[in-house]
């Protein structure tokens, strides 16, 4: 039998749909199992990567500098590298604050907005620095391949899936490519 | 007498004086992608998207005059792998966000991007800041969405005979703008009757109220690939533009 394929997920600025998407897979997540472990994931809770991982699927944007860092080490270990979902792809729905200025959105969220009480803005060691604007992950590292969709589809992820760990070169068809 | 004919990849096509490339084979059968063209207009060759190669030379094919004995290529992997990078650029110069867009599954934009198969933007994004202008009773302008094709502009002057819109700026500080005063939609004449608050091919004009008339699933181009609808829906040959 031949060597499974290590698998590793991670969620950056996303909604956790991409990961539920991955689920809804179904029983052929059993097929799954048969040619593939998981390392990281928040599905494992395992909080790094080990030393070898053959597939990273990365489902979020980049919205602060945890994100980043968590992006870079993950590219670090992974040897295919895959950015799944809209927000991965090109920002997605948190991307919409991108032409809002960070001060105005903290200001709305924090201090000024309808219903806020006792008015502060966080500010503790632990909360990471957000970016100016939130940022598709191509951006940062090098992307080997794009599940688009919001999410994508399970149909989606498993053509994909399936056919790298048959060897094949993954391809979407058409009906497989949706951006909503 | 023998019939003009050109040949769109090696394909001889008939066409009559007068018809560009776009309108000989759309007549034919043959689509050739577009986003700027609509055969109700005149044309304006802004997209890019229709380039082929006619006798080795790039060409728009929605402006370019048919004639005798080209040799059009249309369909080839160089072709459409230059349409997918301008569509790519489409995406990266507006802020093309389909899972928050009613228009996602109507939208000539995406489904350009379906029928070329583009999974990524490749290029940087730029998210630039545009106005949305929600004052119109009936219209919503959401200028993130727009693509610069002008359909609007020759709906509203030539059509409804209203002149609302016109692009300003230059480049990438290119904007959609409002002919009133104020410069706001809610301050012309235009009304959710008019040929253009319902010729836009994305969703940067839309009519309010109808979001979600269509389920998603069962749009347009979730039923039908970007070239069926087009060769089913545009007619080839404005009569009066060659009068």
């Amino acid at each position: 039998m031949t060597e499974k394929l290590t698998a590793a997920t991670t969620s950056l600025a996303g909604c956790f749909g991409c990961h539920m998407s991955l689920l809804d897979i179904d029983e052929r997540l059993l097929a799954l199992a048969e040619v593939a472990s998981f390392d990281r994931s928040p599905l494992t809770d395992i909080k790094h990567c080990g030393d070898k991982v053959d597939l990273g699927l990365v489902e979020g944007g980049l919205c602060n500098a945890e994100n980043v860092h968590t992006l870079r080490e993950f590219r670090k270990h992974c040897r295919i590298l895959v950015a799944v979902g809209a927000c991965a792809i090109n920002g997605g729905v948190p991307a919409l604050r991108n032409h809002i200025a960070l001060e105005e959105c903290l200001d709305e969220s924090y201090l000024n907005g309808i219903g806020i009480e006792n008015p502060q803005i966080p500010n503790d060691i632990e909360l990471p620095l957000l970016l100016n604007k939130v940022h598709p992950i191509h951006e940062v590292v090098k992307v080997d391949y794009f599940l688009p969709g919001c999410p994508p589809s399970a149909d989606t992820i498993w053509k994909f899936l399936s056919d790298l760990a048959a060897g094949r070169e993954p391809s979407l068809p058409r009906e497989l490519i949706h951006y909503d | 007498m023998t019939k003009p004919f050109l040949q769109i990849d090696g394909k001889p096509i008939p066409y009559t004086a007068g018809q560009t490339i776009m309108e000989a084979a759309t007549a034919a059968g043959i689509y050739i992608p577009h986003l700027c063209h609509n055969p109700e207009f005149e044309p304006h060759g802004s997209c890019k998207l229709c380039t082929v190669k006619v006798n080795g030379r790039n060409c728009s094919a929605c402006t370019f005059p048919a004639a005798d004995g080209q040799d059009v290529l249309n369909d080839t992997a160089e072709l459409n792998e230059l349409r997918r990078t301008v569509t790519q650029l489409l995406f990266v110069e507006g802020n093309h966000l389909c899972p928050s867009c009613e228009k996602s599954g109507n939208c000539q934009l995406q489904a350009a991007a379906y029928f070329l198969g583009m999974v990524d933007a490749h290029f940087p994004f730029f998210y630039p800041a545009r106005e949305l202008d929600g004052s119109h009773p009936d219209i919503l302008l959401d200028r993130d969405r727009c693509i610069f094709c002008e359909l609007c502009v020759r709906a509203s002057r030539d059509v409804d005979g209203k002149n609302v819109f016109a692009i300003g700026g230059r480049g990438i500080d290119s904007r959609l703008i409002v002919n009133s005063p104020s410069g706001k939609l809610a301050d012309t004449p235009i009304a959710a009757t008019d040929k253009a608050a319902r010729v836009c091919p994305v969703g940067a004009i839309l009519v309010k109220r109808r979001g979600f008339e269509v389920p998603i699933g069962e749009r347009l181009y979730d039923r039908h690939t970007l070239a069926e609808e087009s060769l089913e829906r545009e007619e080839p040959i404005v009569e009066s533009r060659h009068d």
